[in-house]
């Protein structure tokens, strides 16, 4: 209990207070609307949501519920077409033209021409670093990353599980506060997925960044996340948000826990009352 | 592998007595040591073929002596030019089969060897199918007494090549180091930046790429008359006929590369702010390079055929395509083969550099890991 | 369709660009032409306006670069207008081009796919051809065309078949490398499902490879069907200019008739336009009655 209760205090820092500063994502009655032949596709209507620093926030729906393009609006890879949103203060233009995030996508998106090395130094020579700093901040996030000693290595030289840890490690280098994640693990199979689940949890205790995660997986959401975000589709909406209150340090074995499976409960409740299991 | 005796080995065998047994009866056969040597060499072959077969060992060692038989195989014709009888092509094709049981040998063998060893073979195998194939060409238009004008020996041909060294030069010089050089470097070179420029309007691009495949598909070679009256008889306007041969080749081709790279890889360059040059030249030229390479190819090509095909419609008095259709006139056809045999040389050569270049710059691609 | 439509559409996109291409064409001619038919002028103590004097560049009799209506009225005069049998007509050289140029393929077509298939089931053949073929289109092998029209000749050969050699050869090339893709498409999977049949290679290949290596050979066919023409066109040029749209083009190089060298091109690439677009359209209908459509 005493753990639960530190957890509240650190995560629910920046919830509770409301000071703007701890603000690193506001969006009000976001709408995004896609043209096709079949009519208009509402992907996003009328959402609001708030991330604090420091937050571990998932987004969990059905596919088709919005979540990877409000990840994406986020960005600024996508433009909301009515509502209000900003990313530290600023507009997602602002906020990616600063480099305020760092993405990682489904796939590891590696340059196969590129080593593990040069792959994590990409966004570095775009940002015109200079080679010292490039080398040091290389092999920092490697590090952070367990893949150090495999820097000379080509991508397709690599298991899947290690070529998304090199993904992760090219988001870091650019040392940003805010980690944007789209489903970085939905390819991978679930050993692997639940060992890269466990080091993302250390990481992001040991780092205090602030994550947003698109998952479709329930026990994903609810081991990683201090907010789970649950999202129904069509229109693609907010349906529901769930504070997930566990220790900041957890191990595999807390997805055994009544608090953990509580949760889980209510995740799948959620979804379910948004339509998310019905028959297409 | 069966037990019993594999088909190429019995036929092969069958040739063999055969052509000894038409040797023995015939009045009118030719007799020389050669003969002898070459039915003993092929008879021990196919015993070794019976008798052990597997593994690399055996295989080269069947390879070997077979090609020994060769030796004597060829050296037989001199005793008689254009005298050859069944006796004699009995044996050639023994010999043939023979070298055909030792590459399938070596085919077999290939599978269970390291890798390093089994590049080797995967060389030797049609080098030994060239060999025959030279052979076989060499054996028939002597022994048969093949007239020169229609078919002239690899060697008559390689006896007129080392004679006319001077002259094929200068051809090679006139068509290759200028025609075709210059050529396909300013073609090349203009599709590539044409490309650059038209992918940044995909309204050009949406008009210009069905134009451009459909213009690739064109006889274009047959602007050659017109460019040699624009620009004269020398080898400019050869060089005119290779540059508009290979632009459009080039223009699709890198269109098509450019939007190779994934939506994925083009949305983690935004996600770091990068400016259109930094996507350009870290991510879209480099998913371009295959295409781009498939067209300086497939260009080589058509340059040399464009520049040599050009000749035909006027040329000063030197160059690979004024020389084949002057000596085809002159029924000089050794001579004509000679530069032929110079125009695949480059040909291969140019093919072949920029395979290499490739397979250097793109080593990371899917197809050459 | 709505304005936005139109101006996205691909037939609009294409249309402008030939358009601007045929005006780069006219502009271009004015230009070429412009030197001689100062000179013209000059001689004839003529000072035409410049209205005239671009129409007279545009329709000069032995211009450098034809303008585009005098290659139509040309292409119009030897075709609509000049009876089919006369040597004179494009459709005849057109004909004859085409017959040397459809023989080629077909043989083509037919050595292409028998190589492959004998190929995919000979390893030993794979390893010993395969490289040679390959080489064999690094040569340039339009060079032995006059050799092969002119020795075939000598022993008696001519007319038609020595130039569809020369185009067998162009095309058999291509067919030969999408198929063997082709036959080998089936994914491991397909071959195994075959294998636990214990079907014979010959089933295998009749009901699974051939199948799947359709789309292959159609593209193929596509790129060999061209390179056929250009094969029969290069084969025309020794015969000592008689007949076929490769003799026009000589004949028109010869005499500097510069308006018959083009419609004698543009009829080729109209020609090539045509047999590319028929292979097409076949290659659709294949595909749409095996259900494999894109």
């Amino acid at each position: 209990m005493t753990d639960i209760q530190a957890t509240d205090a650190a995560s629910g820092a920046g919830g509770t207070a409301e000071d703007d500063a701890f603000r690193v994502i506001e969006a009000r009655e976001l709408c995004l609307t896609f043209e096709t032949n079949d009519g208009p596709v509402h992907a996003l209507s009328n959402v609001d949501l708030t991330v604090d620093r420091g937050e571990f926030v998932s987004f969990i729906g059905p596919s088709g519920c919005g979540k990877t393009t409000l990840l994406r609006v986020i960005a600024d890879l996508e433009k909301a077409t009515a509502g209000t949103i900003s990313v530290n203060g600023m507009s997602p233009e602002e906020a990616r033209r600063k480099r305020a995030y760092g993405y990682v996508f489904q796939a590891a998106a590696l340059y196969p021409w590129r080593t593990i090395a040069g792959n994590v130094a990409l966004p570095l020579e775009i940002m015109g670093l200079d080679k010292a700093e490039r080398a040091e901040r290389i092999a920092r996030n490697l590090e952070l990353v367990n893949l150090s000693g495999f820097e000379r290595k080509f991508p397709w030289q690599l298991s899947g599980g290690m070529q998304q840890r090199a993904s992760i490690a090219r988001a870091l280098a650019v040392e940003p506060d805010l980690l944007l994640m789209d489903e970085p693990f939905g390819a991978l199979d679930e050993i692997v997925r639940d060992h890269l689940n466990e080091q993302l949890n250390q990481l992001w205790d040991r780092t205090n960044k602030t994550v947003i995660f698109v998952t479709h997986s329930i026990p994903e959401a609810v081991f990683l996340s201090t907010k789970i975000v649950v999202m129904s589709p069509r229109p693609g909406r907010v349906h529901d948000v769930i504070d997930c209150n566990l220790p900041r340090e957890r191990t595999l074995d807390i997805r055994e826990t009544p608090e953990f499976l509580e949760i889980a409960h209510r995740v799948r409740d959620g979804l379910r009352a948004g339509h998310a299991y019905d028959d297409e | 592998m069966s037990r019993s005796v594999p088909l190429t080995v019995l036929a092969g065998g069958i040739a063999l007595l055969a052509g000894l047994a038409i040797q023995i009866i015939s009045a009118d056969a030719v007799w020389s040591p050669s003969y002898g040597l070459a039915a003993a060499l092929l008879a021990g072959s196919y015993l070794l073929a019976i008798v052990w077969r597997h593994g690399a060992a055996a295989a080269f060692l069947l390879l070997a002596t077979v090609h020994l038989a060769a030796i004597p195989l060829i050296g037989h014709i001199g005793h008689g030019e254009g005298e050859m009888g069944p006796a004699y092509w009995a044996l050639l094709i023994s010999g043939w089969l023979a070298a055909w049981t030792s590459v399938t040998r070596l085919t077999a063998a290939a599978r269970a060897v390291p890798p390093s060893a089994k590049q080797a073979i995967n060389l030797l195998i049609p080098f030994v199918f060239g060999v025959w194939l030279i052979l076989i060409w060499e054996a028939v238009t002597r022994g048969a007494g093949v007239p020169q004008v229609l078919l002239p020996a690899p060697s008559a041909v390689w006896a007129k090549l080392i004679a006319s060294l001077p002259i094929l030069w200068a051809d090679f010089v006139q068509t290759f180091m200028k025609a075709v050089i210059a050529g396909y470097v300013l073609g090349c070179g203009i599709g590539f930046g044409t490309a650059i420029l038209v992918d940044r309007s995909p309204f050009l691009k949406r008009g210009l790429m069905p134009v451009g495949n459909m213009v690739s598909a064109l006889p274009i070679i047959g602007v050659a008359p017109i460019m040699v009256m624009w620009f004269g008889f020398d080898w400019q306007s050869k060089a005119a006929v290779v540059v508009i041969m290979t632009f459009f080749p080039m223009l699709v081709n890198t269109l098509e590369g450019l939007s190779a790279s994934s939506a994925m890889q083009r949305d983690l360059m935004r996600t770091y702010a990068a400016s259109y040059s930094q996507t350009l030249l870290k991510l879209r030229l480099v998913e371009a390079l295959p295409f781009i390479f498939n067209a300086l190819k497939i260009n080589s090509t058509l340059a040399l055929i464009g520049a040599i095909v050009s000749e035909f419609f006027g040329t000063p008095i030197v160059g690979m395509g004024f020389r084949i259709s002057t000596e085809v006139g002159r029924m000089n056809v050794d001579m004509v083969w000679a530069e032929i045999a110079v125009a695949a040389l480059a040909g291969s050569a140019f093919y072949g550099s920029l395979v290499l270049i490739e397979r250097t710059l793109t080593f990371w691609h899917p197809s050459n890991r | 369709m709505t304005m936005n439509d139109v101006l996205k559409s691909k037939t609009f996109a294409v249309g402008t660009v030939v358009l601007v291409l045929i005006a780069i064409w006219y502009f271009s001619a004015v230009m070429l032409n412009a030197p001689f038919q100062r000179e013209l002028d000059e001689r004839a103590k003529l000072s035409p306006t410049t209205g005239q004097f671009i129409e007279a560049t545009l329709n000069q009799k032995r211009p450098v670069l034809p303008a585009p209506h005098q290659v139509a009225v040309e292409i119009w005069n030897t075709t609509v207008e000049k009876r089919i049998t006369s040597k004179r007509s494009l459709v005849y050289h057109g004909g004859i081009t085409l017959s040397s140029t459809m023989l080629g393929f077909v043989m083509g077509t037919v050595l292409g796919v028998t190589l492959a298939a004998a190929i995919i089931h000979v390893e030993s053949l794979e390893r010993s051809l395969m490289p040679w073929i390959i080489t064999s289109q690094t040569i340039p092998i339009l060079a032995i065309a006059p050799m092969v029209i002119v020795v075939l000749n000598a022993v008696g050969i001519s007319g038609l078949i020595p130039k569809a050699l020369i185009s067998t050869y162009l095309s058999f090339f291509p067919v030969t490398v999408g198929v063997v893709k082709g036959l080998r498409s089936p994914d491991p999977m397909q071959l195994d499902l075959m294998r636990t049949y214990s079907a014979s290679s010959f089933q295998t290949f009749w009901k699974l490879r051939w199948p799947s290596s359709i789309p292959f050979l159609f593209t193929s066919m596509k790129i060999a069907i061209a390179a056929s023409l250009v094969g029969a066109i290069v084969g025309e040029l020794p015969t000592g200019a008689v007949a076929g749209l490769g003799a026009r083009l000589l004949a028109g190089s010869y005499y500097g008739q510069t308006v018959q060298i083009w419609s004698a091109l543009l009829s080729a690439a109209f020609l090539a336009a045509m047999l590319v677009t028929i292979v097409g359209f076949a290659d659709k209908a294949v595909r749409r009655r095996m259900g494999i459509m894109q």
